[in-house]
This record gives structure tokens, C-alpha cells and sequence, in this order.
């Protein structure tokens, strides 16, 4: 080895060093000026114009200069980086809009109090210390739990028939599965409305909303879990059969446990789908004001249907109340969907 | 032997009792035509100084410098791991690619270094391209589109498209099989013909240098056979850099060789020199240890 | 288990068999019993489309960020945003689109009617921006967008290695690699994600019903506050809807459900199909 006094330091001479870069800046600093430019002394205005203006003017400049620079195929690399920029912008910025907008709205109306009472007593366009949303709140209790029980062995069950028995009607079962993840909420809750109500003669209640839920929820438990339980490596059953155990027990005790959080993980999947669907409800549960303990008789509210309701009435007051139910049904959702991470990312620390 | 810089310690390693696989190497290193090509040409081309590499924190490459005159062919050769892919990479700029990667040392190309800043890397690996060890032809592309693809991609207009697609075809030494079906599908090709392919698609863009990167080691012996006869034919016009594990074929194809070494450390370049020197005489111990198969 | 259902609802469909003699372009109406879907199915379709043509350009273009632009620290967040749209309740972006997304789309309803009046769907009758099914494509765009996104981010990861190396090898540029690797490569997942997004934008209810006026007539005009679809047209009828009437949204939402199912069943087609071609 040459006595080099020094070992050199790793660099990354591709990557642009600030002085580089000056082309690049200087270009923003035109883009922007020219957009203020244009946008001032022509009569397009406002956030489209400026919009508009902008991406445009972005376009143009990073691939003139790029194709001066260098030549045509930098041109065009140059342009479609500056689309595919905007393109993520344009996605980012709603939801940032949404959820602004959402807390601005909600949390005017927001207190304690909200959870203890509902609106049997109070007027919607009365002043938002009266009445609350715990009817809503109850009713949404009450229907994803009644959901989940019938969602949860149904869903498990076909993807461990799919995945585990392989029988003859597997690629029939997973055809029906995607089939029914495609069914729109509003062809569920008709469904449930012919079945439960006309053929059988009840009237609005709970029941009825979470079968139209549960329509909703099997496919989404039971593409998740057969994703989860094909993950399970095939030498865990093989062990359990070679202990001598029959195929159905291998899977209650081997497989099953192994696959525990990521069964879990398709059961709040599918509660965060449907804590939030309204169009079956609107046709299943008759959206009351009072709380309703009893999920099989009378008509029952839910936060969705509350936020519906308030939204229709249209005063006021109705619509603070309206946002404010969509700030506790996203305050709901988003503890859902935490869960779901959590256990899905407990599953990947701690196994496969 | 011209002057390449390598950082050896000539301890004079006397050939004692040359083994019968170092003797055969260099018979065959012996048999190739020297046609006198290099030694002129030395100074433009190719050349790495003092190149280091490191993924993240982990030093993989250390100093490495070789030169790659024209019109020769130079066989990289050292066991698995010691860094050979590695340092191709940072030949053509493709080294960069992994997010963790690092480098320090100077590539020149021509005499100007390929990672300066304001350097067009698009263009730099026009003039070196590269031919990988899996065979990757464009499987939504027909033969020919696959050949002219480099062009395409480069925005570069020709006027005799089809006379180049002959003559890149011709060279790789797949003309022959493929003049009848052009437009059909690359994919549709063995693995010979397919890696010959891709060497027609690189030759396409009339590159100075081309990379080679365990071509042959996912064919069968007869596609590699045919493979090295392009080479030989190939080197005429253009410096070939070939990385193998395959000593025979080193010998078979190369004008230089230069040795890789990993002691678990970084990979260095042990020894390099001309092919024949390397096989028959090799004036460090671990690099006559290697070519007489005692390990690697 | 799970066909049952299906069989089930089937037959009470079959029982208003009558209703698809009437899927034509009546208007809907009380008195004289006739009624017919045409205009609704018109909407459903229009706004669809509409959604498709905003949301799927800007939900591939953001799975290409991700994939292949995005620096690594953003990677992530990004992801974390696009689950977290896709979980919001649609009755959330109903309200939304209404007090928050329209009055600044009717500002450019009313731009590009001024300035693109002169091309039919553009053209106005009358002085109505407002609930147009213009809005009421933006707002699925962005609810399909999330969907159209995770798809074309998980087709384009598997795109193979060793052919994009293959174009930057030959000097390729990275949108050169694109065309030429990642779209044909990826082409079938990315169209089977959109159609996935078309289907979820059809049977979408909540959300269209807040941005969208109903008005039962097939118009070109796309930036008249005129419209609707099949599912809000069943949410708006329904609570006074007679025995016979009821029938009749049965069978329109019968008609939705195969509308839906068709689309869905092509796209789960499509995209099998060329994750196995690889």
C-alpha cells in the first residue's frame, strides 16, 4: 500500500453541492417572480390563477433549462419532474385542508358535556351546551360490535377455507369475497331493508344496521386475514401435523395463535371501514334523538347517521353540530386506525 | 508492459515449481494474439486513481487505480465479495444508485473526471455501457427495438437505423439467428442469444468502453464460448473491462488482468498486469495462491 | 354462508323484474307510476368518469413520487397521509366538499365557463354553479385517489430491478427509464387500480348527495348545478317513498350493484392477471 498520511473521507460527489445548485435557485426565484408578474397584470386571479400560473411557469423554466443546459430527453425529464411533484402536492394538500378544517370546525362545539346527553330534550338549532351525542355514540358502540360479531367468524372462517382446507370451493368463496368488497354501502343497506324489513317485517333498529355493516365488513376481514395467514410459513403446520395432530387442530392451536395479531389487526380494519358508513344506516335504523339501549327494537342513532341529520336541518347550529360529530367520528376512526398499526407493526417486529 | 500505477511490493517472488493449472493458464494467456494495440494508446480511455467505495459506514473498495487503455480487454478477476462488481459500478456511475452508497477517488474518462459536479451522467454512460451478469433484454420490446432502445431513450436521431441494427447485430454475433425475426419479441431468445442481444443494445449507442459484469456466468459453456469470441472481436474497436470468476476464461480473453482481494476488510487490487505475466509469473504470493487454485 | 346473500337478493331483484323495462330516460315521477333510472345512470356514469379523469393522472403521478422521486425522510409521512384519506368516512368529505371544496370549485366553474364556454359541456343554460357534477367529480377524485395510489405504488415496487438498471445503464434519464420500464411493466396493475377507483366512485353515496343537486334529466353541461347518481337518488327517495316506489329503488340499486360488480370483477381480473405475467 502507498503511504497515504491521510485515510480519504467517503463523499458523494453526485449529489449537488450548494454552488451547484445555483441554477436550480435561480430558476425558483424566476419561476416565482414571473408567476407574481403574470398573475398581477392579467386577469387571471386568485388561488387558481396563482396555481395555474405557477405550475406552468415551474414547467417552462425547469425544462428550458434543462434543455439548454444539456439536451431534449433533459427537457422532458425536467418537465415531468415538476408534474410529478405537483401531482403529490395536489394530493397532500386537501387532506391537510380537510383535517384544518375539520379540528377548526369541530372543536368550537367540543366539551365533556357532549358525551352525557343526547337530543331527545333539545332542538337541534338550540345552542350547543344543550344535548349531546351520546345517543350517537351508543348507537355506533352498539353497531360495531354487533358488526364484529358476525363479521369476525364469518371472515376468519372463509379465509381459513380459502387458506387452510384449499377445498373445492376456495376460488368460489374468494370470488364471492371480492365480489362482496365492491358492493356499495347504499346496495347493503337495501339489501338488509328487503331482507329484515319487508320479507320480515321489522321495523328500524340496530340489528338491522349492523347486518348491513357486516356486509360490509366480512370482505375486508377476510382479504386481511387471508393475506395474514398465508404469511404463516408452511413449516408451523407441518410440525403440527407431523405431532400427530388432525389438520383442523393444527390450525386452532398452531396457526391460529401464530397468526393472532394479525387477525386482529383484519377485525379493526374492517371496524374502521364501517365505524363511519352512513348510507346503510340511513335506510336501517331510523336515526333517533333519544338513546336507545335496546339494539333490537326502536329506532337507534349513530354518529355518521347524527352528523346526516344535523347537515339536513341545515340552521346553524344544526350544521356546528353536524361538524362536531365529524370531529368525534374522526376522533374514532383515527383511534381505530392507530390500532390497527400498532398491532400490524407488533406482528412484523415479532414474527415473519 | 505499460506503466500502470499499481501498488504492489515487488518482494520478487521466485516461481518456484509452477503448478499445472498456473502453467495451463498461462499457455493459454500465451496463445492469444498480442497485437501490439495498447501500449500506443495509453493515456486516453479509461482510468481509475485512488477510487475507494463504501456502503454506509463499511469500507468496501480501497484504493483502488488501474488504467484501461484503448482498444484492449482487461479481466477483473478475485474470489466472491472482494468488491469487483463494486468497483465497475463506479466506472459507469451506476455505483450511485444505492442510497447508502459513498465514494472518494477519480474517475477519468478522456482525462476528465466523470464525477464532477456539472458532468451530464447520461452521457458519460453512453460512452461506458455495461452488460449484466442476468441478461435483462426489454421484454415489451421486439428485437430491434430492443437493439435501438439506447437511442430511444437517449432522444438521439439517426438517419440509418437499420444499417446500425445490422452492424450492432453482427458484432455481438447474433445476426445470423435473428435476421428473419426482428420484430419479435426479446424475450422470446435463449440466454445466450439474449445476452447477446443486450450487447448489441449497448453497442448501439457507440460507447468507448464496455462493462461486463460476469456476463457468461448464467449461460451454458456453449453461449460462452460464443460470448468470447465476440469479445476478442469486439476489442478491436472498443476496451472491454470483464469481471469473472471463470480464471480459464480470463486467460482465454484478456490482454490485462488485475486481481481482487477481500481479507474481510475492504476488496485492493493485489496485482495487476498483462494476462500472460499474471498467470505464469505473478509476482505476489496470494495472487499466484489464487490462479493456481489453492483457494478462492 | 356468504352466496347465500347473494341468491337471496337476487330473487327479490327478479320479483321487479319489470323495473329494467324502465331503464330508460323518464323522469322520475310520483303521480303517474313510471319510473326510470336513465338520467340517474347517466349521472352515475358522468361523475365517475369525471372522477376517474381528475383523481387517477394525479394518483399515478403520485405513486411515481413515492416510488421513484420522493426523498427517503418523506416517504413515510406521505404514506401515513394516504392511509389516513383513505380511512376517512365518506359522510366527512360530503361536508367538506360542501362548505370547503365548493365555493372555491364554483369559482372555477365560473372560470372556465368564461373562458371555455364555447365547448358544449362547458356551456350554461343558466346562472347554477353550484352542486354541479363537476364538484361532485372533484370530491371523488379525492376520495378515489388513495385507493388508485397504494395500487400503482405497490405495482411499481415490483417492477424488476435488472431492466431499470438496464435503461440507466444505456444513459437513460429517469423519465426515460419510466417509459420505458415502469409503465409497461406496470400498465395492467395501474389500469385495474383505476378501475377499482371507478368502481368505488359509482356506488359512492354520502359524499355525492351533499355536492350534488338532483335533477332528474340527462344534460352535457357538466358545470350546471344539475345531476345525480343512482345512490343518492335511493338515499333521497327513500324516506318517502311508498310501497311501490320502494320497488322501484330496489331495483335501481339492483342495477347499481351489477353496474358495480361488472366494473370491480374486470378490474380484480385484470390486475390477477398481470401480477402473474410479472
Amino acid at each position: 500500500m502507498s503511504a497515504l498520511l491521510e485515510k480519504p473521507l467517503p463523499s458523494k460527489p453526485w449529489q449537488p453541492k450548494p454552488k451547484n445548485l445555483i441554477p436550480e435557485i435561480l430558476g425558483a426565484l424566476f419561476t416565482a417572480l414571473s408567476t407574481f408578474l403574470i398573475v398581477g397584470f392579467s386577469p387571471l386571479k386568485g388561488t387558481l390563477g396563482f396555481t395555474v400560473v405557477l405550475i406552468i411557469m415551474a414547467v417552462l423554466t425547469a425544462s428550458v433549462v434543462s434543455g439548454l443546459r444539456r439536451d431534449r430527453k433533459a427537457a422532458w425529464n425536467s418537465t415531468t419532474t415538476v408534474l410529478v411533484y405537483v401531482a403529490a402536492a395536489f394530493v397532500v394538500v386537501p387532506l391537510i385542508s380537510l383535517l384544518y378544517e375539520i379540528i377548526r370546525k369541530g372543536v368550537g362545539g367540543f366539551s365533556l358535556g357532549i358525551f352525557t346527553k343526547d337530543m331527545s330534550l333539545s332542538a337541534s338549532d338550540s345552542p350547543l351546551s344543550e344535548g349531546g351525542l351520546l345517543h350517537a355514540v351508543v348507537g355506533t358502540v352498539y353497531l360495531v360490535l354487533l358488526a364484529s360479531l358476525v363479521s369476525t367468524p364469518i371472515g376468519i372462517l372463509a379465509a381459513l377455507y380459502i387458506v387452510e382446507v384449499k377445498g373445492k370451493f376456495a376460488g368460489l368463496v374468494r370470488f364471492f369475497v371480492q365480489a362482496m368488497s365492491g358492493i356499495p354501502s347504499i346496495v347493503a343497506g337495501l339489501f338488509i331493508y328487503a331482507i329484515w324489513m319487508i320479507n320480515l317485517g321489522n321495523s328500524y333498529n340496530a340489528v338491522a344496521g349492523a347486518m348491513a355493516l357486516a356486509i360490509l365488513m366480512i370482505p375486508t376481514v377476510a382479504r386481511t386475514s387471508e393475506e395474514v395467514l398465508k404469511l404463516i410459513p408452511t413449516d408451523l403446520r407441518e410440525a403440527g401435523l407431523a405431532l400427530g395432530a388432525t389438520q383442523w387442530r393444527t390450525v386452532a392451536m398452531i396457526v391460529i395463535p401464530a397468526a393472532r395479531s394479525g387477525l386482529v389487526t383484519a377485525i379493526i380494519l374492517g371496524i374502521a371501514r364501517i365505524a363511519g358508513e352512513t348510507a346503510p344506516l340511513l335506510l336501517t335504523i331510523g336515526g333517533a334523538d333519544a338513546l336507545n339501549l335496546n339494539p333490537f327494537s326502536g329506532n337507534n342513532s349513530a354518529l355518521p347517521y347524527y352528523v346526516w341529520k344535523n347537515y339536513g336541518l341545515g340552521n346553524e347550529l344544526s350544521i356546528q353540530r353536524a361538524w362536531l360529530g365529524v370531529f368525534v367520528l374522526m376522533i374514532v376512526v383515527f383511534i381505530f386506525f392507530s390500532l390497527a398499526r400498532y398491532f400490524g407493526a407488533t406482528k412484523d417486529r415479532k414474527g415473519k | 508492459m505499460s506503466n500502470t500505477s499499481e501498488k504492489i511490493e515487488s518482494k520478487g517472488v521466485t516461481n518456484q515449481g509452477a503448478k499445472a493449472q498456473t502453467s495451463s493458464l498461462a499457455s493459454v494467456a500465451a496463445r492469444r494474439p498480442q497485437e501490439g494495440k495498447s501500449e500506443k494508446m495509453a493515456g486516453t480511455g479509461l482510468e481509475a486513481k485512488n477510487v475507494h467505495a463504501w456502503f454506509g459506514s463499511k469500507h468496501v473498495l480501497e484504493d483502488i487505480s488501474m488504467e484501461f487503455p484503448r482498444g484492449t480487454v482487461t479481466a477483473l478477476i478475485g474470489p466472491s465479495g472482494c468488491g469487483k462488481s463494486t468497483f465497475i459500478r463506479t466506472l459507469n456511475r451506476m455505483h450511485e444508485f444505492i442510497p447508502t452508497a459513498a465514494l472518494a477517488g477519480e474517475v477519468l474518462l478522456d482525462g476528465k473526471d466523470v464525477y464532477q459536479p456539472g458532468v451530464d451522467v447520461t452521457k458519460i454512460r453512453l460512452q461506458v455501457g455495461m452488460v449484466f451478469q442476468k441478461p435483462n433484454p426489454f421484454p415489451s420490446m421486439t428485437i430491434k427495438e430492443n437493439v435501438l432502445s439506447g437511442l430511444k431513450l437517449a432522444q438521439i436521431k439517426i438517419n440509418n437505423a437499420d444499417e446500425l441494427l445490422e452492424s450492432c447485430l453482427v458484432r455481438s454475433g447474433l445476426w445470423d439467428e435473428v435476421k428473419d425475426r426482428l420484430n419479435e419479441y426479446g424475450g422470446a431468445l435463449s440466454g445466450g442469444q439474449q445476452q447477446r442481444l443486450c450487447i448489441a443494445r449497448s453497442l448501439a449507442v457507440n460507447p468507448q468502453v464496455l462493462l461486463m459484469d460476469e456476463p457468461c456466468s448464467a449461460l451454458d459453456p456453449g453461449s460462452t464460448l460464443r460470448i468470447e469470441g465476440t469479445i476478442a472481436e469486439l476489442s478491436k474497436s472498443i476496451s472491454i473491462v470483464i469481471v469473472t470468476h471463470n480464471m480459464q476464461q480470463a486467460a482465454r480473453v484478456s490482454d490485462y488482468t488485475g486481481f481482487f482481494l477481500s481479507d474481510g476488510g475492504p476488496g485492493r487490487l493485489i496485482e495487476v498486469g498483462s494476462t500472460s505475466d499474471i498467470f505464469s509469473n505473478p509476482k505476489e504470493k496470494r495472487t499466484e495462491d489464487y490462479v493456481s487454485g489453492r483457494f478462492g | 354462508m356468504v352466496y347465500n346473500g347473494f341468491e337471496v337478493f337476487r330473487s327479490e331483484g327478479l320479483k321487479f323484474l319489470t323495473g329494467f323495462d324502465w331503464i330508460d330516460a323518464l323522469p322520475d315521477e310520483g303521480l303517474p307510476a313510471s319510473y326510470g333510472i336513465g338520467a340517474m345512470l347517466y349521472g352515475t356514469l358522468v361523475i365517475g368518469l369525471l372522477a376517474v379523469i381528475f383523481g387517477v393522472p394525479v394518483a399515478v403521478g403520485t405513486a411515481l413520487f413515492l416510488s421513484y422521486y420522493a426523498p427517503e425522510w418523506l416517504k413515510k409521512p406521505m404514506v401515513l397521509i394516504i392511509d389516513v384519506m383513505a380511512a376517512i368516512p365518506s359522510v366527512v368529505f360530503g361536508l367538506w366538499g360542501y362548505f370547503i371544496l365548493m365555493p372555491h370549485a364554483e369559482y372555477w366553474a365560473k372560470l372556465i365557463h368564461k373562458y371555455l364556454g364555447f365547448i358544449p359541456i362547458f356551456d350554461m343554460p343558466a346562472n347554477a354553479f353550484s352542486r354541479s357534477p363537476f364538484i361532485a367529480g372533484l370530491v371523488l377524485a379525492i376520495m378515489i385517489i388513495p385507493i388508485v395510489t397504494s395500487i400503482s405504488r405497490e405495482v411499481f415496487a415490483q417492477t424488476p430491478l435488472d431492466r431499470i438498471q438496464a435503461a440507466y445503464a444505456l444513459g437513460a434519464t429517469k423519465w426515460a427509464m419510466i417509459k420505458a420500464v415502469v409503465f409497461p411493466y406496470g400498465s395492467g396493475g395501474v389500469i385495474g387500480g383505476a378501475m377499482l377507483g371507478l368502481g368505488r366512485a359509482l356506488g359512492e353515496t354520502v359524499a355525492v348527495y351533499t355536492v350534488l343537486n338532483l335533477v332528474y334529466d340527462i344534460r352535457i353541461e357538466i358545470l350546471l348545478s344539475a345531476g345525480g347518481s343512482v345512490a343518492s337518488m335511493i338515499v333521497n327517495k327513500f324516506g318517502e317513498a311508498d310501497a311501490v316506489e320502494l320497488k322501484a329503488l330496489m331495483a335501481a340499486g339492483f342495477v347499481l350493484f351489477l353496474v358495480t360488480l361488472f366494473v370491480n370483477f374486470l378490474a380484480n381480473i385484470i390486475i390477477n392477471r398481470t401480477a402473474r405475467k410479472g
